[in-house]
């Protein structure tokens, strides 16, 4: 026994100095959780102890030696409808609360700060706006709304942060997406929580929740060169989108200046709202959803650009609010040599071999 | 009186009957082509006990590999496939079955006083396919396994994983066509062969469950069917209906696998419910608090089960409004079970209560299914949702349904019914402990989980951050103790085949049909057609078929 009690010792120590209930609360949504899920424990207490002294009482009032004898109920109309309303009115308590919840945790605030996250056996890839990437960590300012836009490039994947209170899936081949707000500066778990093959349990990192000014520090320290939407003007040029979309009068392609967060009607008569998933949609699958008033020319880039590819377009477009800008990609990159082959070989980083 | 079982009246004088279903005929041959629900559902639970015992063992394997953080035990390929296949074996060739093939089997036709089922060779069809379905299940894990999680999540299981996705995947498909067919025997019988005056609220409540359990097997299976069929397209000749390059969608599999999945649960566990209802209301004697209520509680959940699959799917990006409406009907769906529990309960009241080890076995079913049901709206409820889905609480909530509940729920059914299938008692105490140690192992094994997943804990994790290893100790240090009381019912229970007191025709002094003949039963169950002129549980009536017999004696 000598040898085992060091090792018992250790392990209850241990056991006391660790043990807690929940994670720690450090997002703005995950006190809003715990209270509904508190309520939720209180409540399955009381009901199972109720159930426990129903049976219990019933055992020792009513078993076979003090009452030898049952006496025959039908049942009760009264008690059958008590316990078929109660429940179902605290069940339904529980569904509008776990509802307003639910829409906050996936309706980002308009003015939230987007960070892509591409989930891949087995890493999570994070791109920032400025072209900071980093691998199984994620670093965010606290007090901050900050969206993350999830895609998967093989399986599903499930991004996680019990610490944020939030998880949303990675899904091949469609963005999803969710936000938070973390409160308190720290360092908290990453999970991918949806089954992904081999190592699937390595896919883990970790979030640093930071100061805004901690955060700006590392966003300098950990600067790529050129931001995303850099990134995606050299690729719009590489791939000759400007052949097209060029914004001349007799462009044979939409018209992509200011187009993010505009009304489109398609070929179809139907209207839709021009998003991060609609524009990878128009560039993975154009003749998907044709712009009225064009001709269903555009070709497939499935398969040529990778999903990082993909988010650079997207938040070149998405930023490209004037004109000039358009001119500036089509121009610059067409009349100089130079950086039409620096643009060539940084885009080559992005095309899938 | 005491209240043990041994001085009732007719066990001092009982003989094991010289003519029963056991005896009539002999010989492998005869077991092997009968059509006797009896035998089938014997044959069934001989399967089914050695299917149950490799999932076991499967499990402890994982426990011993979640005792430490990293994963030493195994290499995370191995620990996968053993998830995957302890999943597998557990759900279609251990639950499922469980209760409706081997007690269903046995006495839904005793219960509405037939003879067989309505049809014998789909009957031993259905066990045939069954066996065929688990040696493949058995041959693919031999050959190297599968490890795509019992899920079978697509792009995962089309396009990433070498293992034998095809061979496991048409196990089940096999494995689904058995239980299928049992549905559509039991509701054919129950429609088509109940005797002269059993009407449909006459029927015990065992009954009505299974009538329930039987319309999601035959509406519900083909669709797993269906999704199976197409991962082995997709994966073979890729057909592309999942595969978002193709223009597939990968959440249609989910929709498809789910829409089996979920109301599969219920399939799982409204025949348990039954049992549920026979052992209380005969160890109260006492009819069931409110029979109609808790036989019509059962087809509702059978009807909104249904309706709730995208539960599992809330945080997968489907449309927010969708997960209002499946949360509500998740909602509704819980109600039918609270009804039950506390049926149940005010059954006790006003009885005269005997604590024999069916009766301990469904009380340990009352209060693990209540937390089982209660941790099952924390899941429905969608903002909880979003932190506890695919963690370990999902674990931990679906293991007190199906083990704490189910598992529960099929040993006080194979105890109570024990009796009658082979004319010999248990041995009362040991039995007794047995429940009592399954109780505690069980809790000591999932209830921690609850924690871990509150915590964040993921599931499917061969390796682990070192925080969460202390509630992990006492999990796996909890399945030692619930595998002892597992191993026990194996033992005592052979032992009592030779050695056990001679039963007599109605040792828990029962009500049903099926106790009113001798045990073991004939072939044919029954000497005459019985003719029903009572309620379902009707305590008074039996005393008077008593009095009746020792007038005639």
């Amino acid at each position: 026994m000598s040898h085992i009690s060091p090792v018992l010792w250790q392990f209850l120590v241990k056991w006391m100095t660790d043990f807690s209930l929940f994670p720690p609360e450090a997002s703005k949504i995950a006190p809003q959780m715990d209270a509904l899920y508190f309520f939720m424990v209180l409540v399955s207490l009381i009901g199972l102890t109720l159930v426990i002294l129903l049976v219990v009482a019933f055992s020792l009032l009513y078993n076979k030696r003090r009452h030898p004898v049952a006496v025959q109920i039908e049942g009760s109309t009264l008690l059958e409808a008590t316990w078929t309303i109660i429940p179902l009115g605290l069940f339904l308590v529980m569904f509008v609360w776990g509802a307003l919840i639910y829409f906050r945790v996936y309706t980002p605030p308009n003015n939230a700060m987007n960070v892509y996250v591409v989930g891949k056996q087995w890493m999570w890839k994070a791109e920032h706006p400025g072209g900071q990437h980093e691998i199984n960590a994620l670093h965010v300012p606290i007090n901050e709304p900050v969206q993350i836009t999830l895609i998967s490039e093989d399986v599903f994947h499930s991004f996680s942060i019990p610490a944020f209170r939030v998880k949303r899936e990675a899904i091949p081949g469609r963005y999803t997406s969710v936000w938070f707000e973390a409160t308190k500066v720290g360092k908290y778990h990453l999970f991918c929580t949806q089954y992904c093959g081999t190592d699937h349990s390595h896919m883990i990192g970790w979030v640093y929740a930071m100061t805004p000014d901690d955060y700006q520090k590392w966003l300098n320290s950990s600067t790529s060169g050129s931001s995303l939407a850099q990134n995606g003007e050299r690729l719009f040029a590489s791939l000759s989108c400007s052949a097209c979309h060029n914004s001349r009068p007799d462009a044979r392609g939409p018209n992509l200046v200011g187009v993010y967060g505009s009304k489109l009607t398609l070929t179809d008569g139907s209207s839709i709202t021009v998003d991060d998933a609609y524009l990878r949609q128009a560039i993975l699958n154009p003749s998907q959803h044709v712009t009225q008033g064009y001709a269903p020319i555009m070709p497939t880039y499935q398969g040529q650009i990778s999903e990082e590819g993909v988010i650079d377009l997207v938040q070149y477009i998405k930023n490209l609010d004037t004109d000039y800008r358009l001119k500036q990609t089509t121009t610059t990159t067409t009349l100089l040599p130079e950086s039409q082959g620096k643009a060539t070989s940084a885009a080559k980083g992005m095309v899938k071999q | 009186m005491s209240d043990t079982i041994v001085v009732l009246p007719d066990q001092a004088t009982a003989r094991l009957p010289k003519t029963n279903y056991l005896n009539k005929e002999n010989g492998l041959l005869s077991w092997l082509l009968t059509g006797d629900h009896k035998r089938i559902a014997i044959l069934y639970l001989i399967s089914i006990t050695f299917f149950f015992f490799i999932g076991g063992a499967l499990a402890s394997l994982i426990r011993l590999e979640l005792l430490t953080p990293q994963s030493d035990l195994m290499a995370t390929d191995t620990y996968n496939k053993v998830f995957s296949m302890h999943g597998i074996i557990m759900i279609f060739f251990f639950l499922v079955p469980s209760v409706p093939a081997t007690i269903g089997n046995f006495f839904i036709p005793m219960m509405l006083g037939a003879k067989d089922l309505a049809l014998p060779k789909i009957n031993l069809l259905s066990w045939y396919l069954y066996m065929a379905a688990g040696t493949l299940a058995i041959y693919s894990m031999i050959v190297g396994g599968v490890d795509t999680g019992w899920t079978f999540t697509t792009p995962l299981s089309t396009h990433y994983v070498n293992t034998h996705v095809i061979t496991t995947g048409l196990a089940v498909f096999i494995a689904g066509f058995s239980s299928i067919f049992t549905g559509l025997n039991f509701i054919v019988t129950i429609h088509k062969m109940r005797a002269p005056g059993m009407t449909w609220f006459r029927m015990p409540l065992f009954v009505w469950s299974h009538y329930a359990a039987s319309i999601l097997m035959v509406l519900g299976t083909p669709v797993l069917a269906i999704a199976l069929v197409l991962i082995v397209l997709e994966r073979t000749i890729g057909i592309g209906v999942f595969d978002p390059t193709k223009g597939g969608d990968p959440l249609l599999f989910q929709h498809l696998f789910w829409f089996y999945s979920h109301p599969a649960v219920y399939i799982m566990i409204l025949p348990g419910m039954g049992v549920i209802s026979e052992v209380i209301s005969t160890f109260s004697r006492k009819r069931v608090f409110g029979y109609t209520a808790v036989a019509f509680s059962s087809v509702a959940i059978a009807v909104f089960g249904f309706f709730v699959w995208a539960h599992h799917m809330f945080i997968m990006g489907i449309s927010n409004y969708a997960v209002l409406v499946f949360s509500l009907l998740t909602m509704l769906v819980a109600v039918p079970s609270a009804i039950k529990i506390f049926n149940w309960a005010f059954t006790l009241y006003k009885g005269s209560v005997t604590f024999e080890t069916p009766m301990l076995y469904a009380f340990g079913f009352m209060g693990l299914f209540t937390i089982g049901g209660l941790t099952g709206v924390f899941l429905g409820t969608a903002g909880t949702d979003i932190h506890l889905t695919e963690t370990y609480f999902i674990v931990a909530h679906f293991h007190f349904v199906m083990v704490g509940g189910m598992l529960m729920a099929f040993l006080s059914g194979i105890h109570f019914y024990w009796p009658k299938m082979t004319g010999r008692m248990y041995p009362e105490k040991i039995s007794q402990l047995a429940a009592v140690v399954t109780f505690i192992g069980f809790n000591f094994t999932f209830f921690p989980q609850f924690i871990l997943g509150t915590l964040g804990m993921p599931r499917r994790y061969a390796s682990y951050p070192p925080e969460f290893q202390v509630l992990n100790v006492f999990s796996t240090a909890g399945a030692s103790i619930l595998g002892v009381g597992y191993l026990l019912p194996v033992l005592y229970l052979t032992w009592s085949l030779k050695y056990g007191a001679i039963a007599g025709n109605n040792p828990w002094q029962a009500t049903g049909l099926e106790w009113q003949t001798q045990s073991p039963p004939l072939t044919e169950n029954f000497t005459e057609i019985p003719i029903v002129d009572h309620e379902a549980y009707d305590y008074e009536w039996l005393e008077r078929q008593k009095e009746k017999e020792v007038a005639s004696a």
